[in-house]
């Protein structure tokens, strides 16, 4: 079952929320994950690794550097789905 | 007279089986009340565990500790962490500059949830579902460094293992850390986490837990005779430890004072303590010699009794041997009775209790000693707590661990 943009999104506010204890409203597509939410490196990948089963789908490391905002993260994980 | 070496004890904090903090859990001790309660899962029949119960926390860290900073800690973090809150607020959130702040906690058994949490997920969904904060998690000294990001402390983080004597072994370490000069206040304690059913598996494989299924609140009852093993415990006590000095320069609140630390290790046997004493004895007198304190003036003594056979009376004997004659006056308290075995909480906790002790001048009860051993030659402190002296008085805290490892802790009034 793929996920639309908006359920990605949702699902990604609440991991991010859970992570930073940030408001799930506060994580939009034009935040960067660094900047503005205040992500450092290790939690970056602990969200990846739980994007990663929320949605079933493949970050791979390489990528994770490209993922420089929300909606960059969104439209990934939208694209990657199988 | 104050001197420049002096350490004292200026904030307390502590989350317990009898409270979510220092105030609560004194006066549930004082009242003689069990934290003990049979367990709300089925770790004992799905796995077959001959023991049901523990002592579990009064308050648990999601009713007082944001969900992102329990997430990225193991339980044993979160409970020093938490102690580590209250302690530094009940010293006055002393003024110190970073490079003079130590922090010292220890633990016992480590992040034994996170390891073996980590340890099912990489089997049930493979590598990369395993969590990148699983090793800052696990590690042994990960409360300490929460403690020191937590304060900003720069004069150094240690986390000294030693079972169940950590928790006194880390405060008698900060204590050095500011006798040596190196730092003028030390945030210092225990903490343990371990209540998880690998743990009680292998404890009672060593057949050291009691059995009392039937009552867990009647099953932790050092020196009476139907003692049968101790109680698991779980939580944390913190102190803040200060250079007499630094704390009457700032005009702080002196609970008592830490006048000696005595270390010793038996050299005898992995779990069984030297039947004579002898490295027991060598930690009490140590202290006493550090601490200047004569036989005459100890008052109380908090035991490490942690209900078991053989231990209890060991270390009775022990105290005996140290004090001689005058034993007859100590009253002589096992909190552990009411808490359970916090493990590497234990030592702080039971500090704490000491200070409180000193402080309040009362000895807390020991409960659940119907019937006193008849070996017992000390005074024991039984189902009501016992006034303490007036005046200048001093008291010890034993702590023993798995190793052969011996702390004792000198306890003065303020």
């Amino acid at each position: 079952m793929a996920y639309s943009e908006q359920e990605i999104l949702t699902g990604l506010a609440e991991i991010v929320s859970e992570e930073t204890g940030l408001p799930t409203d506060s994580v939009s597509p034009e935040k960067s994950f660094t900047d503005d939410l205040d992500i450092d490196s290790l939690s970056m990948m602990t969200i990846v690794t739980l994007a990663e089963e929320k949605f079933s789908v493949r970050i791979p490391d390489d990528e994770v550097k490209n993922l420089t905002t929300v909606g960059d993260a969104v439209s990934y994980i939208n694209g990657a789905q199988g | 007279m104050t001197t420049a070496r002096d350490v004292v004890i200026t904030g307390l904090g502590a989350t317990t089986p009898l409270g979510g903090d220092v105030a609560s859990t004194w006066a549930a001790a004082l009242a003689g009340e069990s934290g003990a309660r049979t367990l709300d899962n089925d770790w004992a029949e799905k796995y077959q565990i001959p023991v049901s119960f523990a002592a579990r926390l009064k308050v648990t860290p999601d009713q007082v500790m944001p969900r992102p900073e329990i997430k990225r800690m193991d339980p044993s973090a979160q409970y020093a962490v938490i102690a580590t809150r209250e302690a530094w607020a009940d010293a006055g959130a002393p003024e110190v500059t970073p490079e003079r702040l130590g922090a010292v906690v220890s633990s016992g058994i480590g992040g034994i949830w996170t390891t073996l949490d980590a340890w099912d997920t990489l089997q049930e969904k493979g590598a990369r579902r395993v969590l990148p904060m699983t090793v800052p998690m696990l590690m042994p000294n990960s409360p300490a460094a929460y403690v020191e990001l937590e304060l900003g402390a720069r004069a150094g983080a240690h986390a000294l293992v030693s079972a169940c004597a950590s928790g006194a072994e880390a405060i008698g370490y900060g204590v050095e850390m500011i006798r040596s000069g190196r730092a003028d206040v030390v945030v210092a304690g225990g903490t343990e986490a371990a209540i998880h059913p690998m743990p009680i598996a292998a404890f009672a494989a060593s057949r050291t837990l009691s059995l009392r299924n039937d009552d867990p609140q009647g099953a932790s009852r050092p020196y009476d005779v139907k003692r049968d093993g101790f109680v698991l415990g779980e939580g944390a006590g913190i102190v803040v430890l200060e250079s007499a000095e630094h704390a009457a320069a700032r005009g702080a609140t002196v609970h008592a004072r830490i006048a000696g630390v005595g270390l010793s290790s038996d050299g005898y046997h992995m779990t069984s303590p030297e039947p004579e004493g002898r490295g027991q004895i060598a930690a009490m007198n140590a202290a006493l010699t550090e601490a200047d304190v004569a036989a005459k003036d100890v008052v109380h003594v908090n035991a490490h009794a942690t209900s078991t056979v053989v231990g209890d009376l060991i270390e009775a004997r022990s105290v005996r041997g140290v004090l001689g004659a005058d034993a007859d006056h100590v009253a002589l308290s096992a909190t552990k009775s009411m808490t359970g075995h916090l493990l590497g909480g234990a030592g702080a906790l039971e500090t704490i209790f000491t200070v409180l002790a000193l402080r309040d001048r009362k000895a807390p009860p020991t409960i659940n000693v119907d019937e006193p051993d008849p070996e017992l030659v000390l005074d024991l402190v039984r189902s009501t707590p016992r006034d303490l002296p007036a005046g200048q008085i001093a008291a010890v805290n034993n702590s023993f661990g798995f190793g052969g490892h011996n702390v004792a802790l000198v306890v003065t009034s303020a």
